[in-house]
């Protein structure tokens, strides 16, 4: 029993990209440690990173496979022996397979006598196989983006590879990846270690080997130390807390070898800049965890993790540098917002005229015109449904909604976009709701995200997206297979969203009507939006593909009636007599389809040619339907459902009796024309042929 | 402010920026490179230098460095703002091949300007570089120093549209950035840009500063790149400068495909002369950019148009470079 180390040396790796590295890595060694029967049951592969290494130890690997027995066959025994003597050919068979003719054994297979050799199979060395698979494992790794830098550029992978160390216990097995022959020295951490290299004597002995080099190679003790040390130096300041941020401590994770963190401060009067942009410069452009006081709010410090432990001098350095890298950011924001103020938003119209919006269609002064037009069509069916919403601060936040673009502080933090515009409103003394709505137009950017807060952002965030959505559809822009350069299946995702989660009268058809959407495209458009909700159903709601189909046959147009028929019809799914149902209707379906193929026509007139069980089925369909439609007005989905669930035992025993596609026409045409109609009257919140059963 | 740390007081280095400069040209210098002069035409970024651009095409190999001034009329902002230039100063090195230790090297380039690594946080992370209107891209890391940006750091992976064989490190220093952040200066017009040794011995040498050399040309060059340039004109230039450009592109391609043109032929074409049309035709782009004159409709076919011909010219250097190459072998 051994434990193999590999470590692949590399310059850095992208920290978005590391992770799913090093699992890859260890799937790939385990899968072929246990395909080439080198791994004991109890064998326990484990997975380490750094920016500047990929590892995997594995414990409990055979420095050999077994030995192994297989019987090679040869030619019929007749063929073989004549008369007990070995002839040529058989003597040939058991050269060929290393035993002598005496060893040759008979076999019976159904095609007859033949002659079998065993042949022993001597188990190669793990250190033989690693070193000629391994390598071709390690470069099939995935990489989002990578690069050749051999000439001749024999392989691409994700950085240069710089060293490998691969050991079976401690003997370095000879292989060689990009180039870089194996040995059994590592490199430690770049300045706290310096360049020399790091003897790895033992595989068991690499973490601490490399913890000796200033190196933590394990990926989720980095983790935990960063988490620590912010905790640690945020409790250098009274009722301070950091900010929870699970993505921002992933990416420090796989930015460092050896962890600190320092807490910094910039001056107080920054904090007038709104803490979006404050975050923002923190988060994204400088990788520091923000600080916040007992109350939530933005405290004038921040956190930066480093890849080194300074000494006192050093600690200054570092945190006067990066501080000061903060303050000249903070800087630049500060003048930027002072100098946007001067032109406050309602000027900013005209010059709206010179930014594109599409090349085609025309500039963002013509998008706000467009948007105005949608919102206002929106507005007539919300003022006809009596809902409360502020229509003139709808209007001016549509109005002023893009505005923003031609802001300075835009142009420097671009994923501000909207939210700096409801900002500027706010700060230059707009109603709150046009801010709030200006704000929030771009919400949900995803379909993890919030909706917009208030009825006139909603409104703001339909009219703006499904205006886009229509006049690039108009102009050929439609999304297609997996390209959509414009992000309109974002877009219809976030329509579908808000309908789906507001309290908005509004259907996709009242959405899509609003727009100035032509006749010829609408089918299209609706097509669309009807994948989307299929879409948002699905993944979003994980509802189970059938429900959703089912439901959407029986209309795609209003979302939370959708949702809501989904969530019945997904509680009475499971039940027996739904099933039965269910499985009738497919029935009718089928032979509706088979009948229309034969040119067999329906006559609901005559009822009098039913069999006794046709009448029932009739009966208990006629009872059943106005009680069923009623429930349905009333969206009590559930109970409609459990109604139409009561058929059962009805519609069994008809089709149990009845052959349905009789030979007398009038009987044929009776039985038709009954059940299409029970397909009609129950079919209105769910096709439920469409449901899979059994 | 209630942080605990007082603002600890760091020692500001006493090297100038040209010291600076002195220091890393020596440093790679002692290392083989080339150290070259700026280029006298107008550049966005040194990577569209000659130097780079076209050295780094074909099999040669070649060791560069030069500080180059590169202009990005967009980013002017009159001299008011500390941390913005329309001109800045970029120390510009290609080494083709990259050697194995190249990182290490780099490291040592700054221990070099003063920067004792002990005492930084350093962090090389993903940052991937491309020039679109170039078909040239790479892979590589910004270099941090204490949340500074101070390097971009690429390994080249084509060029002119073509895979380099073999490819090239390239670092970018930002000169200005470095300065201000060994100077400990808020403002990139307070490092001191010289200071003269002969006045009295030692740190109260007169002293000449960034904005002593270089404020009065931010602020008229925003002036003309926001304000006054003619934007007819501009576009006059654009393609009076193209026309030729392509006139010499096409006369190139007649001549290098040309199987009976002798390799001196070949050899004497003017490529050079025709790459520095395309490269006046990239800085009015920027310029016409900057006056707002480009809507984003026409952006992209602009810069399709500046693609065409320094593309085109990487192209044809390639060819050119392979025959010159044919007649050195021939020769010996």
């Amino acid at each position: 029993m051994a434990d193999f180390l590999l470590e692949i040396g590399l310059e850095e790796v992208p920290a978005r990209m590391i992770a799913g590295a090093e699992a890859e890595l260890g799937k790939r060694v385990g899968e072929l440690l246990k395909r080439e029967r080198l791994a004991n049951n109890g064998a326990k592969v484990a997975t380490y990173s750094t920016p500047r290494r990929l590892a995997v130890l594995a414990e409990g690997v055979q420095a050999k496979q077994a030995d192994n027995e297989k019987v090679v066959m040869g030619p019929s025994w007749k063929i073989a022996f004549k008369d007990g003597t070995p002839t040529a050919a058989g003597e040939a068979f058991a050269k060929k397979a290393g035993i002598t003719v005496e060893e040759l054994k008979k076999i019976e297979t159904s095609k007859g006598e033949y002659v079998g050799a065993t042949v022993k199979l001597i188990g190669r060395t793990a250190a033989e196989i690693l070193a000629t698979d391994l390598p071709k494992e390690v470069l099939a790794i995935y990489w989002a983006k990578n690069m050749y830098w051999r000439a001749g550029k024999p392989e691409r992978f994700v950085r240069p590879v710089r060293w490998v160390v691969a050991l079976m216990d401690s003997s370095v097995v000879p292989l060689e990846i990009a180039g870089i022959a194996a040995g059994n020295t590592s490199r430690g951490h770049r300045v706290q270690f310096g360049e020399k290299p790091v003897t790895i004597d033992a595989a068991k002995s690499y973490v601490e080997a490399l913890r000796a080099a200033s190196v933590v190679v394990d990926v989720a003790e980095r983790r935990q130390i960063i988490r620590k040390a912010l905790d640690a130096a945020t409790r250098t300041v009274a009722d301070a807390r950091w900010r929870e941020d699970e993505g921002l401590v992933e990416t420090v994770t796989h930015l460092t070898e050896w962890p600190s963190v320092i807490l910094g401060d910039f001056e107080r009067a920054y904090l007038d800049l709104p803490e979006e942009v404050l975050v923002t410069v923190m988060r994204d452009h400088q990788k520091y965890f923000a600080v916040e006081d007992a109350q939530g709010k933005l405290a004038p410090h921040f956190l930066a993790v480093l890849n080194t432990q300074a000494d006192e001098e050093g600690a200054a350095i570092i945190r006067h540098g990066n501080a000061r890298v903060l303050r000249a950011r903070f800087k630049d924001a500060q003048f930027f917002w002072d100098m946007d103020q001067k032109t406050p938003l309602a000027k900013r119209m005209e010059s709206l005229k010179s930014v594109t919006f599409q090349k085609e269609l025309g500039s963002y002064y013509w998008k706000s015109e467009q948007n105005l037009a949608v919102a206002n069509a929106l507005a007539t069916i919300l003022k006809s449904a009596d809902a409360p919403f502020d229509e003139a601060a709808l209007f001016k936040a549509v109005e002023l909604a893009k505005t923003d673009l031609t802001t300075e502080l835009v142009k420097e933090f671009t994923e501000l976009q909207g939210v700096i515009g409801g900002l500027y409103a706010r700060a230059q003394g707009l109603d709150e709701r046009i801010a709030q709505a200006i704000y929030d137009q771009y919400t949900p950017a995803s379909t993890e995200g919030a909706i917009p807060s208030t009825v006139e952002g909603q409104l703001l965030g339909l009219a703006d997206r499904i205006q886009t959505i229509v006049a690039m559809f108009g102009i050929g822009n439609a999304p297609t297979g997996s390209k959509d350069p414009f992000a309109l299946r974002r877009a219809a995702n976030a329509i579908v969203k808000i309908l789906a989660e507001s309290e908005l009268p509004l259907t996709v058809g009242d959405v899509v009507n609003a727009s100035s959407v032509s006749d010829a495209g609408k089918a299209q458009v609706n097509e669309f939006f009807r994948e989307r909700l299929h879409f948002y159903l699905r993944d979003v709601r994980g509802f189970a593909y059938d429900v959703v189909n089912a439901v959407l046959a029986a209309g795609a147009d209003d979302v939370r009636d959708a949702i809501a028929r989904a969530e019945a019809l997904a509680s009475v799914r499971g039940s027996e007599d739904f099933a039965a149902v269910s499985a009738a209707c497919k029935r009718i379906k089928n032979i509706l389809k088979q009948a229309e193929e034969k040119g067999f026509r329906a006559d609901p007139r005559k009822l009098g040619q039913l069999a006794l069980e046709g009448i029932d089925l009739w009966d208990r369909s006629k009872e059943l339907a106005p009680q069923v439609s009623k429930l349905r007005e009333q969206r009590n989905y559930g109970e409609a459902l459990a109604l139409i669930a009561t058929l059962r035992p009805t519609v069994d025993l008809f089709f149990d009796k009845v052959m349905v596609l009789d030979a007398n026409e009038a009987v044929r045409s009776a039985n038709l024309g009954l059940i299409a109609e029970v397909l009609r009257n129950f079919s209105t919140i769910a096709d439920f042929s469409e449901i899979v059963t059994g | 402010m209630s942080a605990a740390q007082p603002e600890a007081r760091v020692k500001p280095t006493s090297l100038t920026f040209q010291d600076l400069l002195f220091s890393l040209q020596a440093f790679w210098a002692e290392r083989g490179c080339v150290i070259q002069q700026p280029y006298d035409v107008e550049v966005g970024a040194g990577t569209m230098c000659p130097e780079t651009f076209l050295r780094v095409l074909g099999p040669k190999p070649y060791k560069v460095g030069y500080a180059q001034p590169s202009r990005r009329p967009a980013d002017g902002r009159y001299g008011e703002n500390p941390n913005r230039l329309f001109k800045h100063t970029q120390f510009q090195l290609i080494l083709k091949p990259p050697p194995v230790n190249v990182q290490e090297l780099y490291l040592e380039s700054l221990e070099a300007m003063g920067i004792d690594l002990k005492h930084h946080d350093l962090k090389f992370e993903e940052d991937n570089w491309e020039w679109p209107a170039g078909g040239a891209w790479g892979v590589g890391w910004q270099v941090m120093l204490d949340g500074l940006e101070i390097t971009q750091f690429t390994y080249f992976q084509q060029c002119g549209g073509m895979d380099l064989d073999p490819i090239c490190a390239e670092l970018t220093y930002g000169m200005e950035r470095i300065a201000a952040f060994l100077q400990d200066v808020d403002s990139i017009y307070d490092i001191v840009w010289a200071r003269d040794p002969q006045t009295d011995g030692s740190e109260t040498g007169a002293v000449v500063t960034y904005g002593d050399v270089r404020l009065a040309e931010e602020l008229q060059f925003s002036v003309y790149n926001f304000e006054m340039a003619d934007v007819a004109r501009l576009w006059e230039h654009f393609n009076s400068y193209e026309a030729e450009a392509h006139t010499l592109l096409e006369k190139a391609n007649a001549v290098l495909q040309d199987e009976k043109a002798s390799v001196v032929e070949k050899r004497r074409f003017p490529l050079l002369a025709t790459y520095e049309l395309a490269l006046k035709c990239s800085n009015l782009f920027n310029l016409l950019d900057a006056r707002g004159a480009i809507s984003v409709t026409e952006r992209v076919g602009v810069i399709g148009r500046i693609r065409a011909l320094a593309v085109g010219v990487a192209k044809a250097w390639a060819m050119q470079q392979e025959a010159s190459q044919q007649m050195s072998e021939s020769a010996s």
